[in-house]
């Protein structure tokens, strides 16, 4: 069994968000990186559950980006997973970062791709999808469980209001997101292992972005809260029925 | 050339957020002078041209039942497909669970820009702009769609359904060609009777600060009475007191309500992260420096064993229930 895991770094989750260069840039400065949740607790985590399970599995990891993203996949690699591959690319949208990962995968002869549900800055939901689709492979979102059957995997998935569960032959691509796995923490052996572990570098494919930022901006800021005393809740009652008309 | 429309339904019913991306796609295409058309996949029990109503004049229906269940490939393959005949140069999926799927498969397929968790109309004044939430909601940003087919997948309670349209759409049987899916649906299991977390207009919510799972019985009470359904913070999730399909934040499911009406739950980031976007949020809580007062339009400084049976109370009388 051979599973590629998608990591990605994102902006540590109590990060004020701001930005620069007339609103064209995320405030980068003085950010702390964190592997992004989804990737870490969920797709990494049960990647390295199936190892324990089965130890010949091989376990690599991607990441796209430059070498600020380093400290983030060694810390990956202190989890688990084998070796890492770092795709030495800048800024490019979701095609093109999916087009770099395909590339990747499409020399690995991966059982099973696994991506975070969705990066936590860009909150595009879209690179497992397109991976998938580079690559022609089936492709399962929103895991919430995963177990494999001999050659084929089953997975329960979300759908609105419920869950359904599908099986499908490998390899597959999925979208791995709260349920997966139990979160963990890098124990010291880990991190003494992933300082040898392979790291490779290589040289992003030639991939037009299809979509480009042209600005950011804030939410407006609300007006503030109206507090209603806690012995007259009929007056909350009235404003949200006349006044804010929410029911 | 027309704005293509994905309506997706389950179990033959056409989903909410379904009628949000039609009403959106109708008025892009309204906006340029081009024709609406709609596309759905799989039998369907409700009324298909009444969809007019939304103004949509066309819909291509594959009706085949081998597209029932689910498969991403499948879809991206049949749409693709009607795509080609209709000639679509922007194409509409609602960012729900299919959309996710289907819409990025899509975009590569036919080498078109995507923007997911789209919150507005495009801005055509310079190109083709889309604003869309990133940083878990806490910004947006302006999207440009570069390529020369677009697709928008459209945030869920992001936009409002508009029923000025008139008649019936033309419903056009289509086939395409439908290969096997590769990913079998051995069983669907949906929560009975319960709003959908995802599609609810108003979500009651619980946290720590309710103690207990056995404190849960208020919670479900002014749920139900407002036709809400319930959801909680984290920690709740984790501690088992409610199931995990609840859970709203970063790391769980990203809701935007009109009305969220958060008990007993501190406001930390993370938590805020899947609620922001909520049009109005009534908070209560007994610590009077939580944070989630500064995210609230309407709140509530109280003990929530007293202030919500009162609520309770209250909303029967305005609602004329016993
Ligand atoms: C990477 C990461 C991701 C996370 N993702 C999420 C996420 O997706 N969703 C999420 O919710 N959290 C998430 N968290 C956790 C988050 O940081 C908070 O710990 C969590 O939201 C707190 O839950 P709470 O408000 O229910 O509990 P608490 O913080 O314990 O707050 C309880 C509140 O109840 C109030 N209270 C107590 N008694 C009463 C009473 N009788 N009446 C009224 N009020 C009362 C208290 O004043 C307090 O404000 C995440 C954390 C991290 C680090
Ligand atoms: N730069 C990247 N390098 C490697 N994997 C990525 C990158 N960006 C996103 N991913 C993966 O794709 C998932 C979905 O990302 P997104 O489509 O941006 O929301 C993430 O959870 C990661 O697993």
């Amino acid at each position: 069994m051979k599973i590629l895991v998608c990591i990605s770094k994102a902006p540590d989750t109590t990060t004020k968000i701001a930005f620069t260069d007339n609103n064209t840039k995320f405030a980068a400065d003085g950010v702390q990186w964190i592997i992004n949740p989804y990737d870490e607790w969920y797709a990494l985590v049960r990647a390295i559950e199936l190892k324990e399970k089965d130890p010949s599995t091989i376990i690599h990891l991607v990441t796209v980006g430059e070498a600020d993203a380093e400290p983030v996949i060694r810390k990956a690699l202190a989890l688990g997973g084998d070796e890492a591959i770092r795709v030495n690319a800048g800024s490019g949208d979701s095609y093109y970062i999916a087009s770099q990962i395909a590339a990747i995968a499409g020399q690995g002869a991966y059982d099973l791709i696994f991506t975070g549900k969705e990066t936590i800055d860009y909150n595009g939901s879209s690179i497992g999808g397109m991976v998938s689709e580079l690559l022609n492979l089936p492709y399962v979102s929103l895991a919430i469980k995963f177990e494999l059957n001999g050659a084929s995997a089953v997975i329960t998935r979300e759908i609105e209001g419920g869950e359904e569960v599908c099986e499908v032959g490998l390899p597959v691509v999925v979208s791995c997101q709260k349920g997966m796995a139990e979160a963990r923490i890098p124990n010291m052996r880990g991190i003494m292992a992933a300082r040898t572990k392979p790291l490779k570098v290589v040289e992003p494919a030639a991939v037009d972005s299809l979509t480009s930022i042209v600005s950011f901006e804030l939410p407006p800021a609300k007006a503030g809260v109206k507090l209603v005393p806690a012995d007259n809740p009929a007056e909350l009652v009235r404003l949200l029925h006349e006044e804010a008309k929410a029911f | 050339m027309s704005v293509l429309i994905f309506i997706d339904q389950s179990e033959g019913h056409i989903k909410k957020a379904s009628l949000e991306a039609l009403s959106y796609g109708t008025e892009i295409a309204g906006k340029s002078g081009i024709a609406a058309e709609g596309i759905i996949l799989g039998n369907v029990s409700e009324d298909i041209a009444a969809l007019g109503k939304y103004g949509v004049k066309k819909i291509y229906h594959v009706d085949n039942a081998a597209l029932n269940h689910f498969d991403a490939q499948v879809f991206t393959n049949a749409i693709a497909e009607v795509v080609q005949r209709s000639g679509a140069k922007v194409i509409v999926f609602s960012n729900n669970v299919d959309g996710k799927s289907v819409a990025p498969r899509l975009s590569v397929k036919l080498k078109a820009g995507l923007v997911s968790g789209a919150v507005a109309l495009p801005d055509t004044s310079n190109g083709f702009i889309v604003k869309k939430t990133v940083f878990s909601g806490k910004a947006f940003a302006n999207i440009a769609l570069n390529a020369d087919i677009k697709i928008i997948a459209l945030n869920p309670n992001s936009f409002s359904v508009n029923t000025g349209g008139e008649g019936s759409a033309e419903v056009v049987k289509t086939d395409v060609k439908v290969e096997e899916a590769k990913v079998k649906v051995t069983s669907v299991n949906k929560v009975k009777g319960e709003v959908p977390l995802s599609e609810a207009d108003i979500v009651v919510s619980g946290g720590r600060g309710l103690k207990g799972p056995e404190n849960w019985g208020m919670i479900e009470e002014l749920a139900k009475l407002l036709g809400a359904a319930t959801a909680c913070s984290r920690p709740v999730a984790d501690t088992h007191w409610r199931p995990h399909h609840e859970h709203v934040g970063q790391t769980g499911l990203a809701i935007a309500p009109n009305l969220y009406i958060a008990i007993g739950i501190s406001g930390a980031i993370q938590h805020l992260a899947g609620v922001n976007r909520s049009k109005i949020i009534v908070v209560i809580n007994k610590d009077p420096e939580a944070p989630f007062f500064k995210a609230a339009d309407y709140g509530i400084v109280g003990d929530a064993f007293e202030v919500v049976p009162r609520l309770i109370e209250e909303i029967k009388k305005v609602k004329g229930v016993a």
